[in-house]
């Protein structure tokens, strides 16, 4: 009798415990590139959730950045145009990226695969996602803290950042070299902010760097920055 | 207490050994090239004079028909290996000193077969049924004077005994170049000691303190004093595992599943000399007689699922599980080619941290989708983006198809590199502000100023900024190959920018910095 209602205690205290594993999981915050941090309006990436980003593999692999420099493992699924190289100098480190160029029908089983051992998988699907595989998937990412990154529309996806356009500096007519870029990114929070949010972001600098554009006030300086 | 040693002999063997791996006959005037030099004659090479030093060139003025082979130690060390096979049958305990020459105890050969000829005779009759004609046999105390009586033996009795405590009066009249040691000889010869006998009559103590070390050894081997043991060789275990299908198997899955047995007990075999595998060879041989071989690589090492899991991808190729194989196999061959002590690999106390759990899971996506699938990538060198990157299978060895550290002229500055490569290029139309499409003459002078393209069958993009041409002229010494190109990059009214190849008068869209 006494034994029973023993158990009966127990048992919701395991599930709250285990519950409270897994939102510490969750809610463990990776490595950020400060300027993509400014992009999440001041937070890092969140281990356990996934974010879509579209029209820029440059602004895929700044997200990756940060985790990857601190010594996070990524992959990179589905993207068999990725620029290994351009990934290198914005910050990735290419000892600890593994490509799956060409997942195959069974996508998603890849995918899971490697949420399971690595920190940030990047995926493009070959098509539309049902929510169905999206919310299989992140209970998945839920007890792994692991960041999905999804080059396209992601359903249930943290943020939602997209380059609208971008500004590019160092190309003349006829002469120069491309150096450098502002890009113009659309950040659609999921809860944060309805209303899209426009940063200025330059990907990557002429220094090589990711960082945010400064405010207008100092107009001088980009002046300098970009003739330098 | 000097050891009584046999020493045999193969003379010439490097030639012996290079003209069966070239499929020639030894009897042929052949010569073994090292470093541009003459490194070994055939005795018919050496009867027209060719000798060993010579230049190439000199050596074949004075023979015309002289075959040339050149010379390759492991083919040397591998072809010697059933030579000694072929004695250890007769009596054990055989040391190799090198490819052609290995030392033996005389005790128990003579023991056995009654007097040190008679067991020399013996080994000698042996080597003949094995097809190894003209060697010698030298019998001394130490290896050092039995070897220069096997080579001072003639060639008609091929047996020299030197009877014990005789040696130190046999090497006596020999030059002091039989010591192989050209910085220490060069000395004694300045010093008018030209006789191993006359360097042996230095006193010992001043040798030491004159010569080192080395030449006090030297100087042991000299008097006669050779107090080296010999050694018997280590015969590797035997962990090469062979499968023969009768009849033929013509499905990957029957494979795999017959396997699986053979690859449990190697890798228990393995685990019990306490050694993991790094390196496995698979060689499949086929009904149609080919024999495909491949060499792979772990990155950490082979468990019998590893092993089951090469086997299937070297046999499917591109296929899946169930497909049938082209040829049907015959016979199976898994060779660990390299193994390491179990200690260099344990793991951890707390395990083998994040990599090992990585690694299981990008082996599984491998079994999933095929060994290639999963690749790591590395930059190198090359003039295009796409040159620039070699993916590499995950676990195989990460190197770069073309050196990053070479110049590379003509390739687009490192600024801003292209983050999305087509992995093959588009092809595209650029046009002209008068409406012509843009071309490069062989000189790299463009046509016209580019305005706008377009990619495909799409619609027209207008070029507000653009750079170029990066001229690139690839390979132009070999037909095949040759490659010759333009390169631009665009920067479009819709802010994106573009590299561009122009290539025979086709441009394509090579990149995107998106």
């Amino acid at each position: 009798m006494l034994l029973a209602r023993a158990k009966e205690q127990k048992a919701p205290e395991v599930s709250r415990v285990q519950q409270a594993l897994d939102t510490a999981k969750a809610d463990r915050e990776l490595p950020t590139l400060p300027a993509v941090s400014e992009l999440l309006s001041g937070a890092g990436l969140r281990g356990g959730s996934a974010y879509s980003v579209r029209g820029s593999t440059a602004l895929v692999t700044a997200l990756m950045a940060g985790p990857s420099a601190e010594g996070a493992w990524c992959g990179v699924v589905g993207l068999p145009s990725f620029g290994a190289e351009s990934a290198r100098g914005l910050g990735v480190d290419l000892d600890r990226l593994v490509l799956v160029p060409d997942p195959g029908h069974d996508w998603l089983s890849v995918v899971a695969a490697l949420v399971d051992a690595l920190t940030v998988v990047v995926v493009r699907p070959p098509g539309e996602v049902t929510p169905g595989e999206a919310s299989r998937l992140a209970a998945r990412l839920r007890t792994r803290g692991a960041v999905l990154i999804a080059v396209g529309s992601w359903p249930g996806s943290e943020a939602r950042l997209e380059v609208e356009s971008s500004v590019w500096t160092g190309l003349g007519v006829g002469e120069g070299l491309l150096t450098a870029r502002q890009a113009t990114v659309v950040v659609t929070g999921r809860r944060a902010a309805v209303r899209p949010r426009r940063h200025h972001l330059w990907l990557p600098g002429p220094d090589g760097a990711i960082r945010s554009v400064e405010p207008v006030h100092s107009i001088g300086e980009w002046q300098e920055e970009a003739v330098g | 207490m000097l050891t009584r040693t046999m020493v045999v002999w193969v003379p010439d063997w490097p030639v012996t050994a290079a003209a069966v791996a070239a499929g020639h006959s030894p009897d042929e005037p052949i010569a073994v090239l090292e470093k541009g030099k003459v490194f070994a004659v055939s005795a018919a090479a050496r009867a027209v004079g060719v000798r060993r030093g010579l230049r190439a060139r000199d050596a074949q003025s004075r023979c015309p028909e002289l075959v040339v082979l050149k010379y390759d130690p492991v083919v040397d060390a591998r072809a010697f290996d059933p030579v000694i096979g072929c004695l250890e049958a007769l009596t054990p305990g055989i040391q190799v000193i090198r490819p052609g020459m290995c030392a033996l105890k005389a005790r128990g050969p003579t023991r056995f077969y009654g007097t040190e000829s008679a067991a020399a005779e013996k080994l000698l009759d042996r080597l003949e049924t094995f097809d190894v004609p003209g060697s010698r046999v030298g019998i001394a105390d130490g290896p050092f004077a039995a070897e220069q009586a096997a080579r001072s033996s003639s060639a008609r009795t091929r047996i020299l005994v030197v009877p014990p405590g005789e040696s130190p009066e046999f090497l006596a009249p020999f030059s002091i170049d039989t010591l192989e040691r050209p910085a220490l000889t060069d000395l004694l010869r300045r010093l008018g000691l030209r006789t191993l006998g006359a360097f042996a009559q230095l006193p010992r103590t001043e040798v030491l303190t004159r010569f080192g070390p080395d030449g006090a050894f030297a100087h042991r081997l000299a008097r006669g004093y050779d107090d080296r043991p010999v050694v018997a060789r280590e015969i590797p275990p035997e962990l090469t595992r062979t499968l023969d299908f009768e009849p033929a198997v013509d499905r990957v899955d029957q494979v795999a599943f017959a396997v699986r047995a053979v690859a449990d007990e190697l890798i228990a075999r393995l685990t019990e000399l306490g050694v993991v595998c790094t390196t496995l060879r698979v060689e499949v041989g086929t009904e149609s007689g080919r024999i495909h071989e491949r060499e792979w690589l772990h990155p950490r090492w082979f468990t019998p699922a590893d092993v089951v899991d090469r086997v299937r991808w070297q046999l499917q190729g591109s296929g899946t599980a169930t497909s049938e194989l082209t040829s049907a196999v015959v016979r199976l061959r898994l060779v660990p080619d390299q193994v390491d002590p179990v200690g260099a690999h344990v793991d951890g106390l707390w395990g083998g941290g994040p990599d090992e759990r990585i690694h299981r899971a990008l082996s599984r996506v491998q079994s999933m989708l095929g060994h290639g699938a999963v690749a790591s990538v590395v930059v190198g060198g090359g003039r295009g983006p796409a040159e620039r990157q070699t993916l590499v299978p995950w676990g195989d060895r990460p190197v770069p198809a073309r050196p990053a550290d070479q110049p590379w002229p003509g390739s687009i500055g490192a600024a801003l590199t292209p983050s999305t490569i087509f992995p093959s290029p588009l092809p595209a139309q650029v046009f002209a502000e008068d409406g012509t499409q843009v071309s490069v003459s062989a000189r790299g002078v463009l046509s016209g100023a580019p305005a706008a393209f377009r990619v495909g069958s799409g619609s027209r993009v207008d070029i507000t900024a653009w750079a170029g041409p990066w001229l690139a002229d690839e390979r132009w010494w070999d037909a095949s190959a040759e490659s010759r190109q333009a390169r631009f990059q665009f920067v479009t009214t819709d802010t994106r920018a573009w590299l561009f190849t122009l290539r025979q008068a086709t441009w394509h869209a090579e990149a995107t910095y998106d």
